[in-house]
Parts: C-alpha cells; structure tokens; sequence
C-alpha cells in the first residue's frame, strides 16, 4: 500500500537506527507529543529497537487522556436529555466521568451515536429537524477544521437543532507549559505531524528559540518516527535548537492555508483545563462570537462542575513524560483498559493503554 | 507505593446494571457475560469448555451440535449476505470439531416492514449455501416484530454433524513446540461489512470470504492426526483466537507479522478507520494448532484446497510468557497481540 509500505521497510528501519546508535555519544531524553505517534512506537516496538541512550517518554497528545473531568460530565448531561441526539468519536464513549460514562448512557436509553466526520452529524441534525443534535467537537488542531467546517455548514443551512461541545485544545502552549515546569526533563520534541499538516511550524520557532531546543516535526509510521528521532538527536549532539521537518511529504512551514481561515473564523483561542496537567492559558479553542449560538453550553445550561482534584495522579505524570506507564505501581494490576484508574489507559491513543495492549510481556519476561 | 483510592482520576464504572454492546463484541466484555450470567447457572462438563460447539455422545455415535446468531448490518454486503453467513457460520462451527455437517435448523425473527423481496433474496442465498456445503435445513421458526422493535431480520441457526475421528480438538490442546497456522488473509469479512457501511470505495472492491470449511478441515484430518484445535476466527479475529488458545493451554504464542497475509484493499481500509487486521473478523478461515512433525504435511495438503491456498505458518507455541501472544513485527520489533477488550465496532456477523 502506498505511503505506508515504504514506511514500515524494516530494512530502511534498522539502516536509520544504527545511523542513530553512530550519532549518539550520551543519554537523551526525547517526548513524543501525539498520541498518534505513541501508540506507532509502541505497536512496532520500535522504542525497544533504539539504542540505550535514547529515552522516549510520551506526551500529552490524546485528546480523551486530557479532557477534563467536568467537560466529560457536561457531555453526559446533555447526552442524557430526552430532546437530544449527542453524536461523537468512539474512543470517547468510554471515558468515565464522576459517575457514568457514554456508552452506558446509551444503554440507558440515550440517544447517542458514533461519527468518523463531524459533518455527519450535520447531516443527521437536517433529518432529525425535531430533535437537537450535540456534536462533541474534542481534539487538537487536527480535528478542529473539520469541526469548524461543520459549524460553517450548519450555519449555511440555518441549522437551529445543531450546536458543538467544544473542548479543543492546542499543541503549542503544551509544550510550553511542559518546558517551563521545574521538573522538566525533555531535550527536545517530535512534534504532531497532522497537527502542523494544519498549522504549520512557525508557532514552535519562538519555542525552540526561548528553552534552547530541537523540535522536529514527525509524521506516524515507523520509518518516519526513527527518522524523527535521528533528526534530534543529531541537534542535541550538535549543540542546535531548531525546528525541523521530518514530514515533508504532508506539512509546509505554512501550514494548510484554508484550514488555518476556517480556524480562525470559526474559533477563539482561550484558557484550558488539561486533566493531569492543569490549566494551561491560551491552550484551547471556544466558537467566535458570530456562532456563539452553535455552543452547547449555551443551549444546555447544566450545572456540571465537577471539582478537579489535582492530587498524585500518576496520569498527570504519564503525560507530563515524567514517568512511562510502566513505572506507575497499579499499572496492569489495579489498573488495566478495562479497569482503567484513568484516561490514559481508557483511549487508544492514551500511553498506558498502549503500554498495556502492546507492552505487558516486559514485566513477566523480567 | 501509591494507594489506588489516592489516584484522582475518577475509577470508572466497572460493573453495570444493563447490558452495553461491548458485551458482543466477542473480546473480553462478552467472555465476562458468559462467565457471570450463563455458566453459573448451567454449568456441564460439555458447556464449561466453552468452545463454538459441543460434542455429544448419542448411542455411541459423537455428534456435533452448536448455535449462532446473525444481527449483521446491512444484510447485503460484497461476497454476501446474513444468510449466507447464517448458514456458513454454523457450518463451520461444526467443522472445527471436525465434524461432518448434517443438518440445520433456522429461525427468522422479522421486523414489521421488511420488504419480502429481501426476504426472498436470503432465502435464496441460505439454500444455496446449504447446498455448496451438502446440509439440509430441516426445520424452522418465523416471528416478526413490530417496527422499530428489530432490526429487519435476524437469522438463527442451530446445527448438527457427526464426528467420525477419534480424535479430540479443543483449544487446551496446545503444546510448546506445536506450529499456528492460518488458512488464509484475514480481515476481509469485517472490512467489506465496514465500507459497505461507511461508504468506502477502493480501487478493488473488499468481498466477505464467507465460505464453508468443513471441505478443507476433512482434508487436513486425512493427512495427519496430529491437529491439536481448529477455530474459525470470527468475531474478536485473528488475535481473540490465538489468546483463547494461549489461556485455556497455559501457553505462550509467538507470531511473525511478515507472514500474516493481509489484501492491500484491506489493510488500506484498516488504516482509513483505524483497526487492526488483527482483530477484524473473517467469516472463511480457519486457525489450526498443530504438532510440530506435521505441519509441513498440513500446510501441503492446506495449500492444494482451495480455501487454503494461501495458508501460511505464522506462529509458534512456546512455554516462555504464558497466557500471551507476542508478535514479532514487521519492522523488527516485538509486542504484545493482546484480547480486545470490548470495542465499539458495527455489527459485523
């Protein structure tokens, strides 16, 4: 298959890993961002294939690991109203709020449904005109075009039965917020391919600039993670801090030009809660005034608010890169996917979870 | 050491007053269903090795018997339709005992509303699958329901086959050293149920690989006796299969990515809605643990059937991390190939 083949040639794989072993004269810690990117390194084992030095820890990219608590609630409340038809991405059906999650909303009786494209679910709110569509508008700067392209088309069509939960979040301030942490230990980042395919790299210039270090743009399959990982080595043993493209057959320094107009029209940028980090300022999206009538929390006053507690989560921890999954006590014994103690063992892309499904062998083979 | 009841995260809803549809999914949610619900309450020595069919001894014959349901939407897809597979899938659960299939049974429960000519098109497809595979369907049931309380049609087949082997094959049957070989590619069943549904086109058109197997397993009990379990890979796939073996033989499993074979057609599909071939169903291959002195013999003999012509050893059984199935990958690296544990996924079977 195209574009993927070429990419997971184990050949290519292990030419770039002994050309990173040549290049890497002492430890390194590098952070993946996506979670994407995660769950790619973990399925083909290729941090076992690194040379000892380089330390891989993963970041805070999944968007399920890091909406906060009372917004997952908010969803449940709506979603849990007789008038409303809550329409979302699979993985967050999962994800446990205070007291019940989605899927057992449905069970109950709710009407809720599963999506691969925000736009389907205008499309359902123009044949259900008697019912209100809730769309659960989640993710970074990678889903947010589509989810600002279906609030434009909603308006085009004068939709009053559809409106958006928004809780986008942003990749930048993230890494801002990890780098200016006391604790920090990264060196240096593989930055979300799909997200700068959207925005472009321009916003982590100032970045690499400020903290002294490399950030590498990154893309998904094998050949390019290991790819991404000699690029930054290669900067941190050459003393350089810059930002560099690994992805070139998807992202330009500019971005996606129309997908960035959309964004900018349709979203404000605004302070975020991040579950297991906290709040982050300017880490996420809200609608613009002129759709402001598209916001579910406006439609749907509900008094969720949920308190969010901020003790020793090991989460927190897991998406801060401070510890892997595997270092966290109750790791698959307390806390496995379907017992999940929190959000990163929930979604698919979240650290744990791939630990787990993909990992487990390390500690019984000790 | 950090305390469980510290953790902030809020502990998730681990017990539930109501059925989910993870609970069919065929991974780790459904095998809890059957474990707290069913056996307790029936628990036999025939029941209790929940394998997809059971073996009865009836005046001294050994007779097959088992039951399936299909809820698949849509019920027309590419290579098929819920009645092919509604005849095929109980078919085949008898030939994985190795049994010779005899006779089925059908039962329709219809939603108000179904257009007959649909219900005629089944029809035709069931007879014709009875007749490729050589059973009779010799009784049946109809109800119909009022509209909105089914979903068009849902087909019920019980089956029976004789078995006239000595031989028992069960998936506590695996031994380290023995070989895992697969019939065929996998995914393709689930994957054209799944762009049929999304609406996904690709240059070559995915087609359901339900077929009849009871041909090709008679083949490979003539060459050799040394078949230790035989499973259809449907729901769950490849990877539900070979950590059933793994935990009922307390055995490890490890496989080579290289030598699983996937269509490109597929694969494409698996990346666009990201799943794994691995745990995507098939409704026309079939998994074979077998002795290490004869799978060469059996791949052979696999290879000249035509279900089996793509047949590949793609595992081994070892003593090392029993329980699990470990995966060598494509690129070099190893992980673990682990049981789903109740996903969200349509409708398939």
């Amino acid at each position: 298959m195209k574009y993927v083949h070429e990419f997971r040639d184990g050949a290519r794989i292990r030419t770039t890993i002994d050309e990173i072993r040549r290049s890497v004269s002492r430890p390194w810690t590098i952070m993946e961002i996506c979670g994407g990117q995660t769950h790619s390194i973990v399925k083909h084992g290729l941090d076992e294939m690194l040379p000892r030095e380089i330390r891989l820890v993963h970041g805070p990219g999944c968007p399920v690991c890091v909406t906060p608590l009372a917004t997952i609630d908010r969803a449940i409340a709506i979603a849990s109203r007789p008038d409303v038809t809550f329409v979302s991405f699979g993985d967050m059906l999962r994800v446990p709020g205070s007291t019940t999650d989605l899927l057992r909303v449905k069970s109950a009786g709710g009407d809720v449904r599963i999506v691969y494209s925000p736009l389907d679910a205008v499309r359902l709110a123009q044949k259900v005109p008697d019912r209100q569509v809730v769309f659960f508008g989640i993710g970074f700067e990678t889903t947010a075009p589509a989810n600002a392209m279906a609030v434009l088309q909603a308006a085009r069509l004068g939709l009053t039965n559809f409106s958006m939960l928004v809780s986008h979040v942003l990749v930048p301030p993230a890494i801002e917020a990890l780098l200016g942490s006391p604790d920090n230990l990264v060196q240096a980042f593989l930055t979300a391919g799909h997200v700068c395919t959207v925005m472009g790299w321009t916003e982590y210039e100032p970045i690499a600039v400020r903290y002294g270090v490399p950030l590498v743009v990154t893309g998904f399959e094998p050949l390019d993670i290991v790819q991404g990982a000699l690029m930054a080595v290669r900067q941190l043993e050459r003393g350089r801090a810059e930002v560099e493209n690994q992805y070139t057959r998807s992202v330009s320094r500019e971005g996606n030009r129309a997908a960035r107009d959309v964004l900018a029209r349709v979203f404000r940028v605004c302070d975020r809660e991040w579950r297991g980090i906290g709040r982050i300022p300017g880490s996420g999206f809200r609608l613009s005034e002129p759709f402001a009538a598209f916001d579910a929390e406006r439609r749907f006053r509900t008094d969720a608010a949920a308190p969010e507690t901020t003790s020793a989560c090991i989460a927190g921890l897991v998406l801060r890169g401070r510890k892997k999954p595997s270092e966290c006590p109750a790791f698959g014994t307390l806390c496995t996917p379907d017992r999940p103690l929190g959000a990163p063992m929930v979604s698919s892309e979240g650290a744990c979870a791939a630990y787990y499904h993909f990992r487990r062998y390390q500690p019984a083979m000790k | 050491m950090t305390n469980a009841v510290d953790l902030s995260c809020p502990l998730p809803l681990t017990d539930t007053a109501r059925v989910l549809l993870g609970h069919g999914s065929g991974g780790r949610m459904s095998a809890d269903l059957v474990r707290r619900v069913f056996l307790p309450r029936f628990t036999n020595a025939y029941l209790d090795r929940l394998d997809d069919q059971a073996v009865v001894d009836v005046g001294g014959q050994r007779l097959a018997f088992t039951t399936d349901s299909f809820v698949v939407k849509p019920l027309f897809f590419p290579g098929g339709d819920i009645g092919t597979l509604a005849v095929n899938g109980t078919v085949n659960d008898l030939a994985m005992s190795g049994a010779r299939p005899l006779y089925l049974s059908a039962a329709f429960i219809l939603e108000e509303g179904l257009p007959l000519d649909d219900l005629a098109r089944i029809a035709d497809s069931m007879r014709a699958a009875c007749q490729a595979a050589g059973v009779l369907l010799v009784t049946g049931d109809t109800k119909v329901v009022d509209r909105g309380s089914g979903d068009q049609c849902f087909i019920n087949t019980s089956g029976i086959g004789v078995v006239e082997h000595p031989w028992i094959l069960s998936a506590d049957r695996a031994r380290p050293g023995d070989r895992v070989v697969l019939s065929g590619t996998i995914g393709d069943h689930g994957m054209a149920v799944m762009s049929r549904r999304e609406g996904l086109e690709f240059e070559t058109e995915i087609a359901s690989d339900t077929a009849p197997l009871h041909g090709l397993v008679a083949a490979m009990l003539e060459a050799t006796s040394e078949i230790h379990f035989l499973r259809d890979p449907t729901r769950g796939g490849l990877a539900a299969t070979l950590n059933e073996v793994a935990l009922a033989s307390d055995v490890g499993i490890e496989i080579d990515e290289t030598r699983i074979p996937v269509r490109p057609g597929v694969q494409a599909a698996c990346e666009l809605l990201g799943l794994d071939p691995l745990y995507v169903a098939n409704e026309g291959k079939l998994v074979a643990v077998v002795a290490e002195s004869a799978a060469d013999t059996v791949l052979a003999r696999m290879r000249r059937h035509p279900l089996g012509a793509e047949a590949s050893i793609v595992g081994v059984v070892t003593e090392t991390h029993p329980k699990m199935v470990v995966m060598a990958t494509g690129v070099g690296g190893r992980r673990v190939v682990d049981l789903h544990p109740g996903e969200i996924l349509p409708r398939i079977c």
